[in-house]
């Protein structure tokens, strides 16, 4: 009789679709972004429903995408990096000072200095990654001294480098030019014309990067080893440890994929604004941290997703837009917006996980 | 190695800064037995435990396995686990924000890519089969504690380990789902496993266990088969005293001159808390000295801790001489003139970094308030005090608490209480990891507190420790006050009847 | 073997004097300061020229490069007191500190230039003392934001001052409509340039009066035992009747009062405000003054005089790289640099490595010493 019973519980139970806590974040994101897509569509009209205001709204912040990708790594292991924002600056002015640079066109063609202004970027990221993930994983330090301690350093570097803009234009570089005015043209989505002609989409080489970051690292955290890893560090690291994960090694590889990705993003950066400026990306490293956290990631680790951080940095640009056709036109506001959106994420996951620790100990 | 033996620790030893944790410990796992491991706290089981598994590195011994020739060297929980032990913690070490079945895999799979559908289905057919109530894919924090405890043991099942170690996975579990783990247990000491049983619930022990291995102060007492055992003796065997010992020094303080119709100095009526302990009624007069006892985890010190208002109280009547008070936080019983000496000196006592003298003043301090320091020279005046009315041996008031040793950090916290002068004091096992002469001292301005006509709590794992201090001892049993015993009762065999429960 | 014993004995007692005195933190500021200044001594001996000379005004005052810096310290010297105690308390760092100056100084203006057009006799110290109140209570209410943050809803310091950061310099240009404000009174610059007939600059004195009512304030509240004690163990402590949370945001408050009087000082050395560079980068200077004072970052006890001197040290190393022909915003690559070895000086692993390393030493020395016997 009671063996009946249990049987009935456990099918009653395999009934139930069972809800994470990654799964219910990502339901709130989705909905507060399409929440904010419908009301800038109310507030701004229809440009909104053209799907070439998507793409706009990507060609503006591929960037932001990828950095924000990189941020839900390390944040998903518990640990956060404040130094991205700087890092992409860095990057710009490197990149910009090695194609403004007349002797280096004199030894390669303009393509090879693409390529390898590319490869600098790439390797600034990767060392600032490597060197934070080495100082946080191995030597215990906070993530927010050791990252902090990056991201003015990083400052300091670009000033060290180049204290003005730097701009690359058709004539200094052409091939880099080229690249970053292409188009992708996306098929069959796109909108009709007053001709009634059918436009097609488009999207800049940026964007195409930041949504294959997108999926590339959707993939690591869902299907591999390494990606399962970074939650259950970011869960329970001593728990990690006793399941016989190796923590150290994980926390330092969160680093340097962050570390990877504000090198793309710096470079994605770059792309978009064609040239170097220690001004570049000022407030980036919040903007990043907001989109993630918009996007599900909780800051105590362990729970956050891709897909989340790509809705987070769309519903962050469609605030962004909302508020600056609202009338408040000033650069100021969106700072403030944002930094509004962030607390109130913030504020939310605090009462999130408050309640949740409270179930859980009502449960015991 | 005999035949049919899975698991040989010989002499180990294991030593931490001062403290001798095992000394020439032996202990021997037979296939398909379930091993029981007690002893009261300090004792040594979850040293042992952790030496078995790799956290700890052993300083002197040797581990035999069945099938490996010679010693075995245990570096790190994975290690463990390559050899054939799995080891479930009492505390939950799984994943809180991954899946069932993903905590049941992480960590042993050697694929870099997670095959989501053949783990979910695996989990679920081994779930299915070991009868746990959970989904292969809900998140594991969202189970009840009981489930989780499951789901590590099905872990630990699924690696088809030779040794499988439960270090007190029943205490947060209610009597059903400690059947169903009892009946896991049974099927897999049938498939031969050797299963090693860490309990403090003397019922469990007697309800599926084989043989028992008691420790005591970091030595072995002995091995025993259950048949052997009579639980009053596993009692007694755990706490150092010899049953038929009764002829024990009784309380040389004279109970006599306390006036039990008298106003209580604190009462209180159905006092409960979060901490799940269920509602109690307590009473203590003028001079008195009573104590709470029970085994770990019985509630006795979660009660002292709802008296105190470190945690939160949800219900009860606190009456203060016969007035009613209200006790929402520490600061409200202090100022009613209670005292509380925490269980966990190093978590909730002292304050580390901070002076002897700062440590002693703390309390004082904060009842006299923020905008009143006392002056430097006063401060030194009390500490130099009561470091020489308790014999703190200290290089000076300045050193900072932590480099003291264990007693001495005990007496300064003392220091700190009776420099509060309180009506009524509480100490939770202040002869807790010190030393025996410090223990003595302890116990005497314990009695002498009582006699300037203090109101003392003292609870202690000792037994006689508090037969010689208490003039009346409230029994706990699973959260629940299930005996006081006082006068004629004050003995040894009642107190360790009462606590074991069930016929003696 | 007998023979270290007697050398060992005096060493410690001569440690045991030093800790009397509360001077074994500040061997490190001071180290440092001395490794300044033989540098600066070594490059250009000039650099400690000091003259009295008069100025544009027709006053004589002093200046010279150790003149500017306890004159430019002084706002540093201020955030490091505050910077200490929240430090001390809540274990995390607030890196708000230079947006929330910002915040400040737009206020002061804003009053200032919004309450007198034409500004006449007495009626400017009215509004500057109305202005200093409002910007007072505005900064601590902004640090009793972040410190609600960090104590109830517990958010680690850093991620919660966060968003001050990024978004205290938009705020401060908000107030003024991003105008550039500059007050052409001459008075108004008096608090952070030179009283007539004083040959001191005034920042010197408002620091000096901070570091007074801090000393005070330590002396006659337990605002060193309670935060300390809440830094250390806070469960403990709330054990002995204190609450953690109060304390965590009354020190984030007393940090915000400093900021009010950093951000009345800075818009008041030049009269006018860019919102983008005030305070820049002084956040990070705060955070090495308190490291370099010897302090755990990670909470706990804490040397209120360590910090100032580190303050002071940073701006010591500041005015040096300038005179090195360092550009100012190049500046922070290299303080960045300090940090990282501080960091990494402080951290557990290394300490304890270093540690063994010591033990090894003296542990080989002895066996040396063993075998030659």
């Amino acid at each position: 009789m009671s063996a009946n019973t249990e049987v009935l519980n456990i099918n009653k139970l395999k009934r139930r679709t069972p809800l994470t806590d990654t799964n219910l974040l990502l339901i709130i994101t989705v909905t507060v972004f399409i929440t904010m897509y419908l009301s800038a569509i109310i507030f701004l009209g229809k440009g909104f429903t053209k799907p070439q205001m998507f793409y706009n709204i990507l060609n503006e912040n591929a960037s932001l995408l990828v950095l924000s990708c990189g941020m839900t790594l390390v944040m998903i292991t518990g640990g956060i990096d404040i130094s991205v924002g700087q890092v992409t600056c860095l990057v710009c002015m490197a990149s910009a000072v090695f194609l403004n640079n007349n002797s280096i066109l004199g030894i390669m063609p303009e393509g090879h200095a693409v390529v390898v202004s590319m490869l600098i970027a790439l390797g600034i990221g990767l060392a600032f990654g490597i060197i934070q993930g080495l100082l946080v994983a191995y030597l215990e330090f906070q993530p927010f001294i050791v990252t902090l301690a990056g991201m003015f350093f990083a400052k300091g570097m670009t000033t060290i480098i180049c204290s003005d803009r730097v701009n690359i234009d058709n004539k200094v570089n052409s091939a880099f030019h080229d690249l970053s005015s292409t188009e992708v043209s996306i098929p069959f989505i796109g909108s009709y014309n007053k001709a009634g002609e059918f436009v097609p989409a488009t999207a800049e080489v940026g964007v195409v990067v930041g949504l294959a970051v997108v999926v590339i690292l959707f993939i690591l955290l869902r299907w591999t080893k390494l990606g399962r890893n970074f939650y259950a560090v970011g869960g329970n690291n001593q728990s990690a440890n006793m399941l016989g994960i190796n923590v150290k090694l994980t926390k330092f590889l969160a680093h340097v994929l962050c570390g990877l990705c504000a090198g793309i993003g710096g470079y994605l950066f770059f792309l978009h604004a064609r040239s170097g400026s220690p001004l570049h990306a000022t407030g980036a490293e919040m903007n990043a941290i907001a989109s993630s956290i918009i996007g599900g990631t909780m800051l105590s680790g362990g729970v956050g997703n891709i897909f989340g951080t790509l809705c987070g940095v769309l519903s962050l640009s469609t605030i962004k837009n909302i508020v600056t056709s609202l009338g408040l036109e000033d650069p100021w506001w969106t700072n403030i917006t944002v930094a509004i959106m962030l607390c109130i994420f913030l504020l939310v996951q605090s009462v999130i996980s408050v309640i949740l620790a409270r179930k859980k100990k009502n449960k015991k | 190695m005999e035949q049919g033996t899975v698991l040989e620790m010989r002499g180990i030893c294991k030593y931490f800064p001062g403290v001798r944790a095992l000394e020439q410990v032996d202990f021997t796992l037979r296939e398909g037995e379930i091993h029981a491991l007690m002893g009261e706290n300090g004792a040594g089981k979850s040293t042992l435990i952790k030496v078995l598994t790799g956290v700890y590195p052993k300083d002197a011994g040797a581990i035999y396995l069945a099938g490996v020739d010679g010693q075995v060297h245990i570096k790190s929980p994975q290690d463990a686990q390559n050899n054939g032990i799995a080891t479930v913690y009492q505390e939950i070490t799984l994943c809180p924000n991954l899946t069932v079945a993903e905590n049941m895999y992480i960590g042993r799979t050697r694929s870099a890519l997670t095959n989501w559908q053949k783990m979910n289905s695996d989990a679920g057919k081994l779930l299915d089969e070991l009868g746990i109530p959970a989904h292969p894919k809900q998140q594991l924090g969202n189970c009840s504690i009981a489930v989780q405890q499951m789901v590590a043991i099905a872990r630990a099942v699924d690696m088809e380990c030779k040794v499988l170690i439960l270090d007190e996975p029943t205490s947060s579990l209610d009597e059903q789902e400690v059947q169903k783990l009892f009946g896991l247990m049974r099927d897999l000491k049938k498939k031969g496993v050797g299963i090693i049983f860490v309990t403090h619930f003397l019922e469990q022990v007697y309800e599926v266990c084989d043989r028992i291995t008691v420790l005591r102060d970091g030595q072995l007492v002995g091995e025993y088969i259950i048949e052997d055992l009579p639980r009053v003796q596993l009692v007694s065997k755990m706490l150092g005293k010899d049953f038929d010992d009764m002829a024990d020094i009784k309380s040389d303080s004279d109970t006599d001159n306390i006036d039990y119709s008298s106003t209580p100095v604190y009462e209180a009526i159905g006092l409960t808390g979060t901490t799940g302990i269920k509602p109690f009624d307590f009473r203590i007069h003028k001079g008195e000295v009573n104590g709470f006892t029970g085994l770990l985890g019985s509630g006795r010190s979660e009660s002292v801790r709802a008296i105190f208002g470190a945690d939160r109280v949800t219900r009860g009547r606190v009456m203060i001489d016969g007035r009613p008070v209200k006790i929402r936080k520490p600061l409200d019983a202090m100022k009613h003139g209670i005292s509380y000496l925490p269980e966990d000196r190093k978590r909730d006592g002292i304050v580390g970094d901070l002076s002897v003298r700062d440590n002693i003043i703390l309390a004082l301090q904060v009842m006299k308030g923020f905008f009143k320091p006392f002056s430097r020279a006063q401060a030194e005046q009390f500490a130099d005090e009561y470091i020489k009315l308790l014999n703190i041996k200290t290089a000076s008031s300045e050193t900072p608490i932590k480099s003291l040793s264990g007693g001495n950090q005990q007496k300064v916290i003392l220091a700190r209480w009776l420099l509060a002068n309180p009506v009524y004091l509480i100490l939770d096992e202040p002869t807790r990891g010190i030393d025996v002469g410090t223990k003595v001292e302890i116990q005497k301005l314990v009695l002498k507190l009582a006699a300037e006509g203090k109101s003392v709590t003292f609870i202690s794992s000792e037994i006689d420790e508090m037969i010689r201090t208490c003039s009346r001892l409230v029994v706990m049993r699973d959260g629940k006050v299930v005996g006081e015993l006082k006068g004629e009762d004050l003995n040894q065999n009642k107190i360790m009847a009462t606590i074991a429960g069930g016929e003696s | 073997m007998t023979t270290p014993e007697p050398r060992l004995k005096t060493g410690r007692s001569g440690k045991r004097l030093l800790e009397k005195f509360g001077l074994t933190q500040l061997i490190i500021p001071f180290v440092a300061l001395l490794f300044l200044v033989l540098l600066n001594l070594f490059v250009d001996p000039s650099f400690f020229k000091i003259a009295l000379e008069k100025s544009s005004t027709g006053y004589y005052i002093l200046s010279g490069n150790l003149i500017s810096i306890i004159d430019n310290g002084s706002e540093l010297a201020i955030l490091a007191i505050g910077m200490t105690l929240v430090t001390s308390a809540s274990g995390g760092q607030d890196i708000s500190v230079g947006s929330a100056i910002a915040i400040a100084g737009s206020i002061v203006l804003r009053v200032i230039k919004g309450l007198s057009p034409s500004i006449s006799g007495g009626e400017l110290a009215v509004y500057l003392i109305f202005a200093f109140v409002l910007c007072v209570v505005a900064s601590a209410l902004f640090g009793a934001f972040n410190g609600s943050l960090v104590a109830f809803f517990k958010i680690q310091p850093m991620v919660a001052t966060l968003i001050l950061f990024t978004a205290g310099r938009s705020i401060a240009a908000w107030i003024n409509n991003n105008e550039n404000i500059s007050i052409t009174d001459d008075r108004f610059k008096y608090f952070g340039n030179f009283l007539p007939g004083i040959p001191v600059p005034t920042p010197v004195f408002i620091s000096a009066v901070c570091m007074i009512v801090i000393a005070l304030v330590l002396k006659f509240t337990n605002l060193r035992l309670y935060s300390q004690a809440v830094g250390i163990n806070a469960s403990s402590s709330r054990l002995n009747g204190i609450n953690p949370k109060m304390i965590k945001l009354l020190s984030f408050i007393i940090l915000g009062v400093c900021v009010a009087v950093c951000g009345f000082i800075k818009v008041s050395r030049t009269a006018s405000i860019t919102y983008a560079v005030i305070a820049n980068n002084i956040e990070m200077d705060a955070i090495l003054a308190v490291a370099l004072g010897g302090n755990n970052l990670g909470g706990g006890k804490f040397n209120m005089t360590a910090s100032i001197i580190g303050a002071y040290v940073i701006q010591f190393l500041t005015t040096t790289l300038f005179k090195l022909k360092v550009s100012s915003s190049a500046i922070s690559a290299y303080k960045a640099v300090v940090v990282i070895f501080l960091i990494i000086l402080s951290a557990p692993v290394v300490r304890k490595w270093l540690g063994d390393l010591k033990n090894k030493h003296i542990a080989s020395r002895a066996k040396v010493k063993k075998e030659g016997v």
